[in-house]
């Protein structure tokens, strides 16, 4: 019986960290990524996998490691942490994927500041269990990754009319959405977009946060 | 080292490489701090300030300690712990030096360590590899550039509460919209220089 409630629980945990508490759309965390690396869904896509690696690993060491770190030095501690598994990701997609890394890599190595990854470490991993400290990573990454995949799509078939790399539309394509200026209209309008359907379908309030 | 040099670089990495509106940077913050004209003009100076000091220190460090030990793929666990402590070390002394000044500008210092802006000028320093002055160059023309898109931003959007937008939008969705016209603005500034 307690099985099944677990894994209720840690399918909610996911469905959390993709729609009601999305790290990009909803809680308005770590924007920089969400228009830097989207001119492209393969971009964004590889990105949205450097931090689901990220994200896992900081919070299951977080959760491994909470009773033994002093509760003074937590915040530099989880610092570290998690720019020891950004260096791991870097040099591992500088070996792999060379040519993706070429155009991203300071936004690879920047990963290492993103608020929602110490946000997740702090509110939630250093509180919990391995198991469910895992299962909260893997829904906020794949949350992040969602959005950036649907950042990209959007961004790639209206300013290249290719998905993937593959050519879709024959049409002129329109510029502007592969300009840093595309980026800014694509993100704006989804978030509306995604307060809309929360305001007229779920009965939301509306308006997400923001802030750092 | 001729003047003129370091000029374009201040130049360009103020206006064509705008952290904000071409290299998108620093974005979490500038969303959240522009709703006020006084935070994003205290925001300014710190980030400037500590940027310049930032990309100083990082430098001497990475070119003395770093290279000679052949450390230079530690780069980001080092830079971000320079970082932090230099930020915790300004905090204390200006709290005892200056307590006037602590209380107008701290909760800003507090914020700093985890952004991504901040990082990314010793990063960007040593991929391009600049040297000593060059890289505080580029950490100054970086801050400029930053408090300029700041202090525009903020004088938009303090005019904004006044205006009727559609429910969905309000806050930071129009806002974006509002930033990714003004890049389309900055996009004028490439071609200014070529460097």
């Amino acid at each position: 019986m307690s099985n099944s409630e677990n894994k209720i629980s840690y399918i909610s945990l996911i469905k959390n960290g993709i729609f009601s508490e999305n790290p990009i759309f909803r809680v308005a965390l770590s924007l920089c990524p969400a228009v830097a690396v989207t001119s492209g869904v393969k971009n964004g896509f590889m990105m949205g996998i450097a931090v689901l690696f990220v994200q896992i690993m900081v919070n299951i060491t977080v959760s491994v490691v909470r009773k033994f770190i002093h509760p003074k030095v937590r915040i530099p501690s989880y610092m570290f942490i998690i720019a020891t598994w950004v260096t791991v990701t870097d040099l591992s997609m500088a070996a792999f994927v060379r040519d993706i890394y070429a155009q991203m890599g300071l936004y690879i190595k920047l990963i290492v500041a993103f608020a929602i990854i110490l946000s997740r470490a702090e509110l939630f991993a250093s509180k919990q269990k391995i198991t469910p400290s895992f299962f909260d990573g893997l829904g906020n990454g794949i949350g992040f990754l969602f959005a950036l995949v649907i950042i990209g799509f959007f961004r790639e078939l209206l300013g290249k009319g290719s998905l993937w790399g593959y050519p879709i539309v024959d049409t002129k394509p329109l510029l502007i959405m592969i300009l840093p200026t595309g980026g800014f209209f694509a993100v704006g309008i989804l978030m509306g977009l995604f307060n809309w359907i929360d305001m007229k379908f779920f009965g939301g309030g509306g308006a997400s946060g923001g802030g750092h | 080292m001729e003047f003129g040099k370091l000029f374009e670089l201040f130049i360009a990495a103020a206006l064509i490489n705008n952290f904000v509106f071409t290299r998108y940077l620093g974005l979490c913050i500038f969303f959240g701090v522009t709703k006020k004209m006084d935070t994003s003009i205290g925001m300014s100076i710190t980030f400037t300030s500590v940027m310049v000091i930032s990309a100083a220190l990082n430098w001497v460090i990475y070119k003395f300690i770093m290279i000679p030990l052949g450390l230079g793929f530690l780069e980001i666990v080092i830079f971000i712990g320079v970082v932090a402590g230099f930020v915790q070390a300004a905090d204390t002394i200006m709290k005892k030096v200056s307590p006037g000044l602590y209380y107008k500008l701290g909760i800003y210092l507090a914020l700093i360590t985890t952004n991504c802006i901040i990082l990314a000028v010793p990063l960007l320093n040593v991929s391009e590899g600049y040297n000593f002055i060059e890289s505080m160059f580029f950490g100054f023309g970086s801050g400029v550039g930053f408090s300029l898109a700041m202090i525009i931003m903020a004088s938009i959007r303090e005019k904004l509460e006044l205006a009727d937008v559609p429910k969905a939008f309000q806050g930071l969705p129009i806002s974006f919209i509002i930033t990714g016209l003004i890049a389309l603005a900055f996009l004028g500034f490439s071609g200014l220089i070529t460097l």
